[in-house]
């Protein structure tokens, strides 16, 4: 069964068609003790349906614990959109991508597929000061 | 703002599946922005106000 409506699944391949480079999204599962998994990579499976510039490296957040660790990831369902050259840009989702985190996900894959980011000159010249790790943890819910 | 800076990681948390990390940000409303641990964004900005809001110094107390 799908996920997505037929008609959600024509608009996100239309913004999906504005992808430049593919985008890998490394996902952390496991099997049990994870209401959330299991819907998570049906809607990434999905979304890769969509267009062929989308891949999912699934990686088994138990057997598979160095991955997870060297993208800082230490809890699932969680999803980092990767460059087609494997080029992390630094974003995590955790947790479900569905309701706003799923255009949140949307948003994020042509970030990373085009590399760029959007912002203003000014907030890219502030940005261009920052030496020093910055983690921003942005709390959402689905509705 | 992960896009444009390498020294920037942005993590976006379905905070109903995470309990712990609601309670232990003290997250009461969303969105609710967390930067290292310290500075604490409520609501949608504007994005010069987001991003200077993001890079202020952190306050001399932190939250936890």
């Amino acid at each position: 069964m799908s996920v997505l409506s037929d008609a959600d699944r024509a608009r996100v391949g239309e913004l999906l068609a504005a992808m430049g480079g593919g985008v890998r999204l490394a996902f952390f599962t496991q099997t049990l003790n994870c209401e959330t998994c299991l819907p998570t990579k049906q809607i990434l499976d999905e979304l890769a349906g969509l267009t062929d510039k989308l891949s999912v490296d699934e990686h088994n957040f138990l057997l598979d614990g160095a991955s997870a660790a060297a993208y800082g990831v230490d809890r699932v369902p969680a999803v980092v959109p990767l460059g087609e050259d494997g080029r992390d840009y630094g974003i995590r989702f955790l947790g479900i991508p569905s309701g706003y985190e799923f255009m949140s996900l949307i948003d994020a894959i042509l970030l990373v597929s085009n590399g760029q980011s959007g912002l203003s000159d000014e907030s890219r010249a502030l940005l261009a000061g920052v030496l020093d790790p910055l983690t921003l943890q942005v709390f959402v819910t689905p509705t | 703002m992960a896009v444009e800076s390498r020294h920037v990681t942005s993590v976006i948390v379905e905070a109903s599946e995470y309990p712990d990390l609601v309670r232990q940000y003290r997250v009461s409303g969303v969105p609710k922005t967390v930067v290292n641990d310290t500075v604490e964004i409520l609501g949608v900005q504007p994005e010069d106000s987001f991003i200077r809001a993001a890079l202020e110094p952190p306050p001399s107390s932190s939250l936890l």
